[in-house]
């Protein structure tokens, strides 16, 4: 059998899911025994230039990790989209938005002006930002255009697998790479995890779910055979796909939801608020006003990983409305 | 649409037991109010998932309308309650989506209170005309 060509990429993502593939340590060495890398940015010296050199689906398998918030990124999504056979949304970013996505709680302006103004070790009294095109004396030098809004993979190009995680876990990579070579991928548009919650999975003690205080996580020492909900950690198990191996639950931290909704769930958030809000033991007002207040931020708790792909997707744009 | 005549579209979930039978009783009674409000009867006000509240926004409404019954009322004893505290979470929470929290309400309405039925729609319906067009939203 011919080598499978495999490729990656990294768009909005912080790498760590490029060091998760090499998380695989020696079982690596298998990868190139039956794929050949033809292009992976953050390892290897190939260039754009030489994916679009390529025919079309000359590339068996790309592993496209992080999210789509720029012209550039969209570019070579769309690029690869065109050159791959299967395309793989790798990681969190990719599947849900993940953390680059919580930009959608803000827009371009807000992220400029706190970026290159408002940040303490700033001197920008000028109010220098960057521009899409520079006129130099050698000529036009152009940068990459940051979007308003955050996008998941599937949102730009039609994407066949799903491989979540913060940073997708060894065994799931092994498991698709393993897929790849004896030819038996699941049916496209699956998701490479478990089709269960993470609750389901999670093998903590588990009695009653009631809870009447809220603890973030440096306000208690969790007992680390119990619940962590039920100890009065907000856990984002109930509305979370599990197939991690609870790798967080394991050194007694709370899930945070990096695995995205459950299959059959649509907005992982709003499963998250149901939730809480049903376990919480709050009937009168003070009680209630209790409850609100202990969870500091809902928005960025519940969709810490999945605001891209939510049902609202991000903050109103309101001046974009007003204008269109 | 034409800016001085805002007409808001609002979707309301009004439980089988209370407030759509308080809904029935103001129309029976005859109690007028605008139709600017499209009911779905729902089991029971602790039926409405956040998601469909969320979905009511991105799909362009300009409000969401709950009713249930009163507290102690509820017919599956704490559904109410569960509604109530899910509604003070998404009031917290649509802020930071930019949607005003005035635009989701819950209401109490027994199966007796049709004229405070029509009387709650008219206010809400009076508060969304105030904050205007929701619309559909940019990126959809």
């Amino acid at each position: 059998m011919a080598k499978l060509k495999l490729g990656l990429y990294w768009a909005a993502s912080c790498g760590g899911c490029d060091v998760a593939v090499l998380d695989t340590n020696e079982k690596i060495l298998d990868i190139a025994q039956i794929a050949d890398l033809v292009f992976w940015p953050i390892a290897l010296d190939f260039k754009y230039h030489h994916v679009e050199a390529m025919e079309d689906k000359a590339i068996d398998v790309c592993l496209f990790n992080g999210a789509v918030r720029s012209s550039e990124q969209e570019r070579i999504a769309r690029l690869l989209r065109a050159k791959s056979k299967t395309m793989v949304a790798f990681g969190s970013c990719a599947c849900f938005g993940g953390i680059p996505a919580l930009a959608n709680f803000t827009n371009r302006a807000e992220i400029m002006e706190r970026a290159y103004v408002e940040a303490p070790s700033n001197d920008n009294l000028d109010r220098t930002f960057p521009r899409i095109q520079t006129e130099v004396a050698e000529g036009e030098l152009e940068l990459p255009e940051l979007y308003d809004t955050v996008l998941t993979l599937a949102q730009v190009v039609d994407v066949e697998y799903f491989v979540p995680g913060c940073p997708p876990p060894v065994d799931l990579i092994l498991k698709i790479v393993d897929a790849l070579a004896t030819n038996s991928l699941p049916p496209p548009g699956a998701v490479i995890a478990s089709e269960k919650t993470l609750c389901d999975e999670c093998d903590r003690k588990k009695e009653e779910k009631m809870i009447s205080k809220i603890y973030r996580s440096h306000e208690i020492i969790p007992d680390p055979e119990r619940c962590l909900l039920e100890q009065g950690i907000l856990c984002m198990g109930p509305a979370t796909r599990g197939g991690c191996g609870a790798r967080c639950i394991k050194v007694n931290m709370p899930c945070r939801g990096c695995f995205g909704p459950p299959a059959g769930v649509v907005d992982q958030g709003a499963k998250l608020v149901s939730a809480i809000a049903s376990i919480y033991q709050a009937k009168n007002d003070e009680d209630i006003a209790r409850m609100v207040e202990e969870i500091v931020d809902p928005a960025g708790t519940f969709y810490r990983f999945g605001l891209a792909d939510s049902i609202l997707k991000r903050k109103r744009l309101q001046k974009l409305e007003s204008g269109g | 649409m034409n800016r001085d005549k805002f007409e808001p579209l609002i979707l309301g979930f009004a439980c089988n037991w209370c407030a759509y039978a308080g809904a029935d009783l103001a129309g029976v009674s005859r109690f007028q109010y605008p139709p600017n409000m499209r009911i779905i009867r729902v089991m029971c006000s602790g039926r409405v998932d956040p998601t469909f509240v969320l979905k009511a926004f991105a799909s362009g409404a300009d409000g969401v309308f709950i009713g249930g019954c009163h507290p102690g009322d509820c017919h599956y004893i704490e559904g109410n309650y569960k509604a109530r505290r899910r509604y003070e979470l998404l009031k917290k929470m649509l802020p930071q989506y930019g949607i005003e929290s005035e635009r989701l309400r819950l209401e109490w309405i027994s199966a007796s209170e049709g004229a405070r039925f029509a009387e709650v729609v008219m206010d809400f319906i009076n508060v969304i005309k105030e904050l205007g067009a929701l619309g559909k939203r940019q990126d959809q």
